[in-house]
C-alpha cells in the first residue's frame, strides 16, 4: 500500500507540486491500481527472462559523420525565456 | 622499502573524460567542435531533447571505449546495452542522462603507476559510455545566483567515465594515476586534453581506513592533489578532535582550495535505472582483434624501448614519452642521423622546458614539425620544426655554437620566430660562437683593463681569475667558450 | 465530391478537378464538423495542394490530403499531444512518416485530437476537450488516437496517422466503423513521434478500408536510420490485397471473449470467423492463459517508460513555463499545472513503479509477464496463420462515463493491449453494429506478416458490407 509520504516522495522524484488534499486523492486512486497490478504475483516468474524488446536487435550505430545543426534561432524559437543565444532559467536550488 | 600508508589513507577516482577526437557527438551528427562556438549552435533535435527524437550510437565512440579498455588491460563485456539515469536538472535536456549501469562495456583492468614505494598497481572497477550533459552558467554565484543560463552545445557528448579501486595511499599516486592516464588516453587519440572540461574527476578518499567522502567537481587533473590534500588534513582534524567522518558528498572550491559539503537535500536522488529503450544491445566483441591491431605503443612500452633502443637515461625516456607527440618530434630528430643521447637532453631538458615555463601545449605532429598553443590564450599558436632541432644538436655537437646560443635559439622559435632557421637567428643575432681571434680580443682589453684583479691572481687569488673569465664573457656577450677564454688569459699572462 | 471517399477515388477526382479543389471540400467539411477531432487545421494545406497543382507531382499520394495525430511533428504545426505543457510548441523537424508523406505527395490537413501523451482510450483526457464519436455524438470515439478516428469516420479526411501504444489506433478504429493497424513493431519509424511508451508503440493508419490502409503502408513503412529499433521488412502491402482466404488457420483465443464482454460484440465477432469459414479458411479455439495478466504487464511498462520519456516536459527549453522561486520548484509547478490529472496518475505509478525497492516487484516484474503473453502469442502463432478476436469487449461508451475511475479505463484496454506486449501486427475492421454503434473485429498475426493479416481483413471486406456503412449523424 501506497502512503502519503510514498506519494510526497515520487511527487517530488517526478518533480510534480502536489498539494495537501490531491496526495489523499492521489494515494486512494494509486492504490487501487496497484492492487489491480498485484495480480502479478500470483504468476510464478523466477525462472523466466524479462522481455525488454520484442525486436532481438543488435549493434545499431551511426557513423561519425557530421550533420548540419539548427540556426540558434531555431533552437530557442520556442521559448520567450533566452539571453545572449541561451536559455535562461531561475536559480537552481 | 614498502609504503607504510600510516594514515590509513585509501583513494580512489571517477574520471570523466570527454571523446572530443570524436567529429560527432555520442548520438547525433551534431559537430563535437564547439569548444570556441557561440552558445546553441552546435545542437540539433535530438542532442536538445525534443519530444519524438531517438538516439542513434556513434560507431566510433564504442570502438574509442574499446580501444580505452584495452589500454587499462580490461574485460570487453560480451553483451553491453544502455540505461536511463532519470534525475531532473536544467542541463539534462531529456530529464535523464543515457549512460550504462550494470552492464559497462568495460569491466575489470589495471594501471601501473610509480606509487609511493615503486611500481604500484591500480586496479580499474569499470569503464563506461556516457553522454554529456549541457553547460550553466549562473548569474552571479552559484550561492546567490539570480538566474541560469544554459548552452546545450556540450550536451551529448560522447563521455567514458572510469572508476578506479580505492587504491591509491597519498594524493601524489593520485596525480600520478591521473597523468599515467591521460597519457595512455592521448596515446590512443581519443581524447585531447587541452580542451575545456575534457578531464572532469570526483575523488572518493578515506583516512585511517574509515568512512569514505566523495569530492565532486574537480576540473582539472592538477587540482586532484590540492583537494585530496586539503580532504584528507580536514578528515584528520575531524578525528584528532573527536568527531567522525560522515558519509557525504563534498564540493572543491578550486579558487580557495577547500572541499565544502553540499548542502544535503531534504529527500535522497533514486535515479531509477532501467534499460534504454531506443537504444539496442551490444555485441562487439568480436572487434577486439581488430582494434587491438590499431592500438599505439602504450607509454611503458615506448619508455622501455627508448632507453633500449637510444641508449638514453630512464628520466630523459620517461620526460620524453609524457606526450606521445613529443616522443614522435624526438624519433623524428633521432632518425635524421644525430646523436639520440645528445637530442634526449635538448628535447627532454631544454625544449620541454622552456615550452612548460610558456604554458604550451602540443595540438599536433605531422612528422615534420610540432605545432603548439598556448593553454591560456588559444589564439597563440606556433610550431618548432624537426630540422631546427637537428640543426642545432649538429651545431652544438660540432662545437659551432655553446649551449647557451642553443637555448637562446629555442627561446627565440618558441616566442615566434618559427619561420626563421636556426642559422638565420645566430646570424642575426650575432650569436654564433665567437673566432678565437675575437676572444683573443677580448682577453688582451680584459687584461689591459683590470690590472688589480691580474696583479690579484698573479698574487695568488685564483678566484680572480673567474673573474677575468667573466669579464671575457661579458665582452663576447657570453659566446665565447668559458674553457677556451680560460686558457687564453693563462696564455697572455703567462706570455 | 462525395464525402467518404477512397483514396483511389480521391485521386480521381483531383485528376477531374484539381488538388486544390478536394483539400478545399475537405477544408469545407472541417469547418461544420460536429465531432471537435481536429487540434489545429493547417492554413498551409490549400497553398501546398495548389503547389501540387502547378507544380506536378509524381508521387502515389500526389494532392491526396491526410490527417495527423498531433503527436507527429511536422514542421510549423503545433505538437501539443492534447497537452497544456506543450503550449506553442512548434517542431523545428518533421517526423520520419511526415517526410515520407510528403515526398508521396500528401497534403497534410491538420493536426488531431487525442488523449494527454496518448494517454487515455476514450480522448477524454485532451487538455481540447473531448472528441465526440460521429455515430453517436454524446458517446467517446475511443482513444487515443480518437481524434484521427472520428475524423475518417466523418468524412473529414480521407486517411489519417495515429500512434498504437496499446491499442490507440485500434480502439478508436473500432469504436468508429473505420479501420486500423497497429503495425508490427519495428516497422514504422517511430522517429519524431512523441514517445509514451517507447518499446510498445507505432505510428498507424486509420482508413475507410483496408486498400487505403495498404496504400499508406507502403508509403510510411520502412528502415530509417534515426530509429535503431527500425526493422527492413521490404514488405509490398498493396500486394497483399487478395480476395482470398483458403486454407487460412484462424486461431479464436477465448481468453478474448472473457467476463463483461457485450453479447451482440461477441456474436458479430462470431458471425465473422464463420463468413471466413465458409470463404475457406478453418477455425479452431486457442488458449493463451497468460492473456489475464497482459493488461497489469503492459501498464507497469509503459507508465516506467513514460515516467522517464515526460521528464523533459519542464518548462525549461519550450512549451508551458509556470514561475517558480526556483529552478525545481518551476519545474514542479509547470509540471503540475501542464499536465492533466491522467498523466500526472501515469507518471507517478511509473515512478513509483521503477522507484528503489520496487523496481522488481513491479517493472521486472511486467517484463517477465511479458515474456510469457509473448510465448503464449508464439505457441498460438505456431499452430495458426491469424488470431481473430473482438477489438473491445464493448461499444463506444458515454463521454464522461469512465474518466472517474482510471482503472475501468484502463480495463478497456484488455484485447488490445496484449498485442503491443507481443509486437505482432494487428488490424480492426468493422464487423457489425450494436444500437447503431460500430464492432470492431481484430485479426492478429506473426511478427511482419501484415500480408497476411491485411490479405485477411480485405477479403472480409471484399465479401461483407460492413465498412460500407456510414454514421447517419454527419452524413
Amino acid at each position: 500500500m501506497i502512503t502519503k509520504e510514498d506519494v510526497e516522495h515520487i511527487g517530488w522524484l517526478a518533480r510534480i507540486e502536489i498539494s495537501e488534499q490531491e496526495t489523499v486523492e492521489y494515494m486512494e486512486k494509486l492504490n487501487s491500481v496497484l492492487e489491480y497490478f498485484g495480480q502479478l504475483d500470483e504468476l510464478p516468474t523466477e525462472d523466466v527472462v524479462p522481455t525488454y524488446h520484442v525486436a532481438e536487435i543488435y549493434n545499431v550505430f551511426r557513423e561519425d559523420i557530421v550533420e548540419e545543426c539548427l540556426p540558434q534561432e531555431t533552437v530557442l524559437a520556442n521559448t520567450e525565456y533566452k539571453q545572449d543565444g541561451t536559455f535562461r532559467v531561475p536559480k537552481i536550488g | 622499502m614498502v609504503y607504510e600508508n600510516p594514515d590509513g589513507i585509501r583513494i580512489g577516482l571517477e574520471i570523466h573524460v570527454q571523446l572530443n577526437k570524436l567529429k560527432t557527438k555520442m548520438f547525433c551528427g551534431c559537430s563535437s567542435d564547439y569548444h570556441n562556438a557561440a552558445p546553441n549552435t552546435h545542437t540539433c533535435p535530438i542532442c536538445l531533447g525534443l519530444p519524438g527524437t531517438l538516439p542513434v550510437l556513434n560507431k566510433k565512440a564504442v570502438e574509442a571505449a574499446i580501444k580505452v579498455g584495452l589500454a587499462l588491460e580490461g574485460e570487453i563485456a560480451e553483451e553491453t546495452q544502455f540505461h536511463r539515469k532519470n534525475y531532473f536538472y536544467p542541463d539534462l535536456p531529456k530529464g535523464f542522462q543515457v549512460t550504462q549501469y550494470d552492464f559497462p562495456i568495460v569491466g575489470k583492468g589495471k594501471v601501473v603507476i610509480e606509487g609511493e614505494d615503486g611500481e604500484h598497481v591500480v586496479g580499474i572497477t569499470r569503464a563506461h559510455m556516457e553522454e554529456d550533459p549541457g553547460k550553466l552558467v549562473h548569474i552571479g554565484s552559484i550561492e546567490k545566483s539570480k538566474g541560469v543560463l544554459i548552452d546545450y552545445n556540450r550536451s551529448g557528448m560522447p563521455l567514458i567515465e572510469t572508476v578506479t579501486e580505492p587504491d591509491m595511499r597519498s594524493p601524489k599516486e593520485a596525480r600520478r594515476f591521473l597523468d599515467k592516464f591521460r597519457n595512455i588516453l592521448e596515446y590512443l587519440d581519443v581524447f585531447d586534453g587541452n580542451l575545456e572540461g575534457a578531464m572532469r574527476v570526483d575523488a572518493n578518499v578515506s583516512v585511517h581506513w574509515g568512512t569514505r567522502v566523495e569530492v565532486k567537481n574537480i576540473s582539472s587533473h592538477k587540482g586532484v592533489e590540492r583537494a585530496l590534500l586539503y580532504e584528507i588534513m580536514r578528515q584528520k582534524n575531524v578525528i584528532r578532535r573527536g568527531g567522525k567522518i560522515t558519509l557525504e558528498t563534498r564540493h572543491f572550491d578550486e579558487g580557495r582550495g577547500v572541499t565544502i559539503s553540499m548542502r544535503t537535500k531534504e529527500e535522497a536522488e533514486d535515479y531509477r535505472y532501467f534499460r534504454e529503450p531506443d537504444l539496442m544491445p551490444m555485441r562487439v566483441t568480436d572487434w577486439i582483434p581488430a582494434i587491438r591491431e590499431t592500438l599505439p605503443e602504450l607509454p611503458d612500452a615506448k619508455r622501455a624501448r627508448f632507453i633500449e633502443q637510444y641508449g638514453i637515461t630512464d628520466m630523459h625516456a620517461k620526460s620524453l614519452t609524457s606526450k606521445i607527440m613529443l616522443a614522435d618530434f624526438y624519433e623524428g630528430v633521432c632518425s635524421k642521423g644525430v646523436d639520440p643521447k645528445i637530442a634526449a637532453t635538448w628535447t627532454a631538458d631544454v625544449f620541454l622546458g622552456e615550452f612548460n615555463y610558456r604554458d604550451l601545449a602540443i595540438s599536433s605532429y605531422d612528422g615534420k614539425k610540432i605545432d603548439f598553443i598556448h593553454t591560456k590564450d588559444p589564439e597563440i599558436e606556433n610550431s618548432f620544426k624537426v630540422s631546427d632541432l637537428v640543426e642545432l644538436v649538429t651545431f652544438f655537437a660540432e662545437g659551432k655554437i655553446s649551449d647557451r646560443v642553443a637555448v637562446e635559439v629555442i627561446r627565440s622559435i618558441l616566442d615566434g620566430e618559427e619561420e626563421k632557421t636556426p642559422s638565420q637567428i645566430i646570424e642575426e643575432k650575432g650569436l654564433s660562437k665567437a673566432e678565437d681571434d675575437l676572444v683573443t680580443k677580448a682577453v688582451v682589453e680584459t687584461i689591459a683593463e683590470n690590472a688589480a684583479a691580474v696583479q690579484d691572481y698573479i698574487g695568488g687569488a685564483e678566484k680572480s681569475l673567474n673573474f677575468l673569465v667573466g669579464q671575457v664573457m661579458k665582452k663576447t656577450k657570453g659566446t665565447a667558450d668559458a674553457k677556451t677564454a680560460r686558457e687564453l688569459i693563462l696564455k697572455e699572462l703567462k706570455g | 465530391m462525395a464525402k467518404w471517399m477512397s483514396v483511389a477515388q480521391v485521386k480521381e477526382k483531383i485528376k477531374e478537378d484539381s488538388a486544390e479543389e478536394v483539400t478545399a471540400r475537405y477544408l469545407e467539411v472541417i469547418g461544420k464538423s460536429k465531432v471537435n477531432g481536429y487540434v489545429t487545421v493547417s492554413e498551409k494545406a490549400l497553398e501546398h495542394a495548389r503547389r501540387i497543382d502547378s507544380e506536378g507531382h509524381d508521387g502515389p499520394l500526389a494532392g491526396v490530403p491526410i490527417a495527423i495525430k498531433d503527436n507527429i511533428s511536422v514542421v510549423g504545426l503545433p505538437n501539443s499531444c492534447g497537452s497544456k505543457i506543450l503550449e506553442g510548441y512548434v517542431p523545428p523537424f518533421n517526423a520520419h512518416v511526415i517526410e515520407k508523406l510528403l515526398a508521396a505527395g500528401a497534403v497534410i490537413l491538420g493536426k488531431t485530437n487525442m488523449d494527454e501523451f496518448a494517454m487515455g482510450s476514450s480522448t477524454e483526457t485532451s487538455y481540447f476537450g473531448p472528441t465526440a464519436n460521429p455515430w453517436d455524438l454524446e458517446r467517446v470515439p475511443g482513444g487515443s488516437s480518437g481524434g484521427s478516428a472520428a475524423v475518417v469516420a466523418a468524412g473529414e479526411a480521407p486517411f489519417a496517422l495515429g500512434s498504437d501504444t496499446g491499442g490507440s489506433v485500434r480502439c478508436p478504429a473500432a469504436f468508429c466503423g473505420v479501420v486500423g493497424l497497429k503495425p508490427t513493431y519495428g516497422a514504422v519509424s517511430r522517429y519524431g513521434v512523441v514517445a509514451y511508451a517507447n518499446s510498445l508503440e507505432q505510428v498507424g493508419p486509420l482508413a475507410n478500408n483496408v486498400a487505403d490502409i495498404a496504400i499508406l503502408m507502403d508509403v510510411i513503412a520502412g528502415y530509417d536510420r534515426r530509429d535503431s529499433t527500425s526493422i527492413d521488412s521490404k514488405i509490398e502491402y498493396q500486394k497483399a490485397l487478395v480476395n482470398d482466404v483458403k486454407g487460412l488457420k484462424i486461431g479464436v483465443p477465448k481468453e478474448f471473449f472473457g467476463e463483461g464482454i457485450h453479447p451482440d460484440v461477441e456474436k458479430a465477432v462470431w458471425n465473422a470467423i464463420h463468413k471466413y469459414e465458409s470463404l475457406g479458411a478453418t477455425w479452431e479455439e486457442v488458449s493463451m492463459p497468460n492473456i489475464k495478466y497482459a493488461l497489469a504487464s503492459y501498464y507497469i511498462i509503459a507508465m516506467s517508460e513514460a515516467s522517464s520519456n515526460l521528464a523533459r516536459f519542464d518548462g525549461t527549453r519550450y512549451g508551458f513555463r509556470e514561475s517558480g522561486e526556483n529552478w525545481h520548484a518551476m519545474v514542479s509547478k509547470t509540471r503540475a499545472e501542464g499536465f492533466g490529472t491522467e498523466v500526472k496518475r501515469r507518471i507517478l505509478l511509473g515512478t513509483y513503479a521503477l522507484s528503489a525497492g520496487y523496481h522488481d516487484k513491479y517493472y521486472l516484474k511486467a517484463l517477465k509477464v511479458r515474456t510469457l503473453v509473448k510465448q503464449d502469442f508464439d505457441k498460438a502463432l505456431a499452430k495458426v496463420d491469424l488470431l481473430m478476436a473482438p477489438t473491445m469487449p464493448n461499444p463506444a461508451f458515454k463521454i464522461g462515463e469512465k474518466i472517474e475511475d482510471p482503472l475501468t479505463l484502463y480495463l478497456s484496454d484488455v484485447n488490445t493491449c496484449p498485442i503491443n506486449l507481443a509486437g505482432v501486427p494487428s488490424v480492426s475492421v468493422p464487423c457489425g453494429l450494436t444500437d447503431g454503434l460500430p464492432i470492431g473485429l481484430q485479426i492478429m498475426g506473426k511478427p511482419f506478416d501484415e500480408p497476411t493479416v491485411l490479405r485477411a481483413a480485405y477479403t472480409f471486406e471484399q465479401n461483407t458490407d460492413y465498412y460500407t456503412k456510414r454514421p447517419p449523424e454527419v452524413a
